[in-house]
């Protein structure tokens, strides 16, 4: 992967001119490789990882993962299903897995009922979804690398040779 | 007591540290971004750690043999013969340490006799003088200098070669400076070393911390493995600071000597150390591949800032330190870290810490996360705004 790409999948704030002095490439080619890899979809985005428990009171919010069995298209395969399954606000993230299930969603809404409505009334009656199996998600540990856990202090002691 | 001199004289007379007030300041002083530190900032990975656990749990709370766990002295010849083609026999010629320190101490008590010289390049680590001096041997120090990329010259050594001269004590990649010694550089003092058939003991613990360069391990040169004592843990590499384990390589003679001293005062380094150890040189390439990344992008950050901020340095080859001259500014090294912690609250080493030749430079080390190095860059730009 372009380095450039490692440093910003890091930690998204670091800015062109940085990047330049960690890579000896200069900010012009930096900042113009980024806008292609913009343009590409390549970087799809730029956010921020939140620990949201700790931020309960204003985003109560559930999430769940759903195992879906479907039943896959003449011609269309997965693909067409899954799409009519993640046009969906309430699907945050839709993955076609292998094993005894075929698509793997993460759902987000504001309490479970939310969620079970989304399942009753959206997602189990589509033509081609064969089963769900729903799990809440109780606490979260790590994302995306990030152990969400707030980090304890600096245990070195502050000088040494 | 009663009795004056208690103390032996050999450890009174040792010269105390002439920073050591400036050290307690650091200590003292609250949210201080220190860049000051002689050791990694990542915690050692995980699945070393949770060897270490794991022993706990299974009861692994003995000695071991004197030499260090078979099992560990295996993987490191396999370690050091896939790396450099350097073949040791884990039997004879492998000893684990407690850190690389103890083995540095060994080292030098093995060799020496009363008043025989050993030759320290300077600028260097604090302790080989020191050591040196306890074992009852004369460091003679060779200092060298910005011009020459801190690193001493074949000429030079042989210009300090004497009857006396018994070995050379080198570090590479160093600290304090980062500087670290190509292939042709190191065959040029191999054959001084050779010529005045001097014992080399080389204290390479930063070695798989080296950038842009391959690191050459000097028993590796030709001629060179039978004078040479091979130094190095586990401390900077796996960021096992804690652990205290480091080993020694040499020719059988010399690490049989070495082992006499270590089974009378240390017995052996601790079992879990050992058993964490073979973690780390079985799984830990990964962990490391990537902590090495991260110091690489802080180098050339902080060498492109210093620079910017006219604190002119060499770029440093290897380890985490960056040796820059603050002569232009008009204060002693003392003089400007004390203000810098003062005025601005970020820590790091008068260079006169690693050598009398050394007023004039500080110690920076980048062993600190990228956020804190940013912050620190803009602090040190402010207060050099002051001068």
């Amino acid at each position: 992967m372009d380095e450039i790409l490692e440093i910003l999948e890091k930690d998204a704030r670091v800015s062109a001119e940085e990047i330049a002095k960690f890579t000896k490439i200069d900010t012009k080619t930096v900042k113009r490789k980024i806008k292609k890899y913009e343009k590409d979809g390549v970087i799809v985005g730029y956010k921020t990882v939140l620990n949201k428990e700790l931020v309960r009171e204003q985003h109560q919010e559930v999430r769940a993962l759903i195992e879906v069995t479907v039943m896959p298209q003449k011609n269309l395969g997965f693909d067409h299903i899954a799409e009519r399954i993640y046009q969906f606000p309430e699907v945050s993230s839709c993955s076609l897995v292998s094993g005894t299930y075929d698509l793997l969603l993460v759902v987000e809404g504001k309490d479970m009922h939310t969620i079970s409505n989304f399942i009753a009334e959206k997602l189990s009656p589509m033509e081609n979804v064969k089963g769900t199996v729903t799990h809440f998600l109780l606490k979260k540990y790590k994302e995306d690398g990030v152990i969400l856990r707030h980090r304890e202090d600096n245990k070195r002691i502050a000088i040494s040779y | 007591m009663k009795r004056k001199n208690v103390v032996a004289k050999k450890v009174s007379d040792l010269a105390p540290s002439g920073i050591r007030a400036f050290f307690d300041l650091v200590l003292e002083m609250k949210e201080v971004i220190s860049l000051g530190v002689g050791e990694p900032d990542f915690v050692t990975p995980w699945n070393i750690r949770e060897t270490g656990i794991f022993c706990l749990e299974q009861g692994y709370t003995s000695y071991t043999s004197n030499k260090g766990l078979y099992k560990l002295r295996l993987y490191l010849r396999r370690f050091l013969k896939q790396r450099y083609g350097l073949d040791y026999c884990p039997d004879e010629q492998i000893l684990i340490t407690v850190g690389v320190s103890e083995a540095l101490d060994l080292a030098v008590r093995a060799i020496l006799n009363p008043g025989e010289h050993i030759i320290v390049p300077e600028p260097c680590y604090v302790s080989y003088g020191p050591v040196v001096e306890l074992a009852g041997g004369v460091p003679v120090y060779l200092s060298s200098t910005e011009k020459t990329g801190f690193k001493i010259t074949a000429n030079q050594l042989e210009r300090a070669c004497t009857k006396k001269t018994k070995g050379i004590i080198l570090n590479y990649p160093s600290n304090p400076t980062g500087a670290s010694y190509t292939r042709k550089e190191l065959e040029a003092i191999n054959r001084v070393c050779r010529k005045y058939d001097l014992v080399v003991i080389t204290d390479e613990v930063y070695a798989d911390l080296a950038y842009d360069h391959e690191h050459t391990a000097f028993p590796a040169l030709k001629e060179a493995k039978s004078r040479t004592i091979y130094l190095n843990g586990f401390s900077k590499t796996y960021a096992m600071t804690g652990w205290r384990l480091g080993y020694a390589c040499g020719p059988s003679e010399l690490i049989a000597a070495m082992t006499k001293i270590h089974q009378y005062t240390m017995l052996c380094a601790p079992i879990m150390s050992q058993m964490a150890a073979c973690e780390a040189l079985q799984t830990g390439k990964r962990s490391v591949e990537e902590m090495k990344k991260e110091y690489h992008r802080r180098r050339d950050f902080m060498f492109e800032s210093l620079n910017d901020l006219g604190m002119s340095c060499i770029k440093p080859a290897g380890a985490f330190y960056i040796f820059p001259s603050v002569k232009k500014f008009g204060l002693s090294s003392l003089e400007f870290a004390n203000r810098l912690l003062r005025e601005e609250k970020v820590a790091l080493i008068p260079g006169v810490a690693f050598g009398k030749s050394y007023e004039g430079y500080v110690r920076i080390s980048y062993a600190t996360n990228y956020m804190q190095l940013k912050e620190a860059v803009v602090r040190i730009k402010r207060f050099l705004n002051t001068l």
